[in-house]
């Protein structure tokens, strides 16, 4: 046992440190890179939460490890555009020759001058008449309407994933196909107690008999909000959870599916809700006016949770990660390490905890609305009946030993 | 400095309600030790539900703080 454990500790030990050595440096270089200029946490903090247009790793002396994603944008009546988004940044050397050129080579073509529309581009890159402003949203120099489809980090973040899960799910439905359901082994044994967690303790309990038409759906977002919650975590890794569009259209999933398996039950204990004093309901629809809102104040909750939980992770990790650079000092350096790693355990169980949350609520939403009469008389009921029955062996037990 | 006031404010009812859980689990541990899985899952949960809304708060802060 103390052998397992010391075991256990001197490759816990040693994994701290590979994590250590790969991810301060490369903030801390970030950090550096600004050297010339006041460091701004703020602004640091916000640049690594939000969704970009370039997936940047690390700045390692002066030199840029970038990956610069496609742009795509569709504007009415000019049709499908595509080019990278190389073209809308600063290059680490010359940037000021490139922006010159850039903006001659602009001007030549004859399109509109930044000074026209009032916009100031001083420093701005502009490709196509698109150029993007502080926050990294990519805008038109002549304010026309377009469509952005680009891949930006978070979509890119999300196809690995995405294949990701593909590869691991569909290795082990073979795996199930041809083994069978019996002896697991390698990534099947690993995600079977999870998969079946989700089965006989999530879905199950919550939602009853049909719990079975929902589970695809129950595992995807499970292992989905899991899978991207751990690769946001990676160092360089895009804050795909923490993107209230991607949590909005999982909510928004949620909801679809709640209110189209909605049986007549649950739709009485909306607009007509049992067990209530008819004057909640008649004059003034009190009672159905709360529950119509609930409605939709549970999928908000949901998106909310999600994407608050994963972005306030990600903002405690890099604030504690500036207090290195604010106060540079060793002693707050050593400290503050400390405490990322702490935080980024906690993170890696908030990871799952977030996942099992949402996937838990999804399926008492979905047993809301497919549960077949009145919850809490049947569960009484039951558990008047489990009583009696318990009872009744007690008291044939007594007979039987006599006492 | 009203982000820094509703932050405290949150901090203290997240506190408040992360402190009631764990007291009440670790009485009813003691009370029923053979139930700890179970207490600790409802326990879990609870915490995540009271950490959802005090990070609402922290959402709203921030959004001030930003603004």
């Amino acid at each position: 046992m103390s052998f397992t454990g010391t075991k256990f500790f001197k490759s816990l030990f040693a994994g701290l440190a590979i994590v250590a050595a790969t991810t301060v440096p490369v903030w801390a270089s970030e950090g550096a890179a600004g050297k010339e200029e006041k460091f701004e946490p703020g602004h640091l903090i916000l640049h690594h939460v939000v969704d970009a247009h370039d997936w940047h790793f690390a700045t390692i002396g002066g030199h840029h490890y970038t990956l610069y994603l496609p742009v795509i944008v569709y504007k009415p009546g000019q049709g499908l555009e595509v080019f990278s988004s190389s073209h809308l940044h600063h290059h680490a050397e010359g940037a000021t020759a490139e922006a010159a050129s850039h903006a001659s080579a602009h001007t030549e073509h004859g399109e509109t001058d930044a000074v026209d529309n009032g916009h100031s581009l001083a420093g701005k890159i502009v490709h196509n008449g698109y150029y993007l402003d502080e926050n990294d949203k990519l805008q038109r120099t002549d304010e026309a309407t377009f469509y952005d489809f680009s891949i930006t980090k978070n979509v890119a973040s999300m196809f690995i994933s995405v294949a990701l899960l593909f590869i691991v799910f569909f290795s082990i439905a073979g795996a199930y196909k041809k083994r069978g359901v019996g002896r697991p082994s390698g990534l099947q044994s690993m995600l079977e107690p999870i998969i079946v967690f989700v089965r006989d303790e999530i879905a199950k309990p919550n939602i009853g008999p049909k719990h079975e038409r929902y589970l695809p759906y129950l595992l995807t977002v499970f292992f989905f909000i899991w899978f991207n919650n751990l690769l946001g975590l990676l160092p360089g890794g895009a804050n795909l959870t923490g993107n209230i569009a991607v949590t909005l259209t999982l909510a928004v999933l949620t909801f679809l599916i709640t209110t189209f398996s909605g049986n007549k039950a649950y739709w009485q204990h909306v607009f007509n809700t049992p067990g209530v004093p008819w004057w909640l309901k008649f004059p003034v629809p009190l009672m159905p006016a709360v529950e119509f809102i609930g409605l939709f104040t549970k999928p908000v909750s949901l998106m909310i949770r999600l994407f608050a939980n994963i972005t306030a992770g990600h903002i405690i990790i890099l604030s504690l990660l500036s207090l290195i650079f604010i106060f540079e000092s060793y002693a707050v350096g050593i400290v503050s390490s400390i405490f990322v790693v702490a935080m980024t355990f906690m993170e890696l169980l908030v990871a799952l905890i977030q996942a099992y949350v949402f996937t838990l609520l999804t399926s008492m939403y979905f047993g809301g609305a497919v549960a077949d009469h009145d919850h809490d008389h049947a569960h009484d009921h039951d558990h008047a009946q489990e009583y009696e029955h318990e009872f009744g062996q007690v008291e044939a037990a007594k007979a039987s030993t006599g006492v | 400095m009203g982000a820094g006031i509703g932050a405290g404010l949150v901090a203290v009812g997240a506190g408040m309600g992360i402190g009631r859980i764990g007291g009440s689990a670790a009485e009813a541990i003691a009370r029923q030790p053979e139930a700890s899985g179970k207490i600790q899952g409802a326990v879990i949960l609870t915490a995540a539900f009271i950490e959802g809304v005090a990070l609402f708060g922290v959402v709203v802060c921030l959004l001030i703080a930003l603004a």
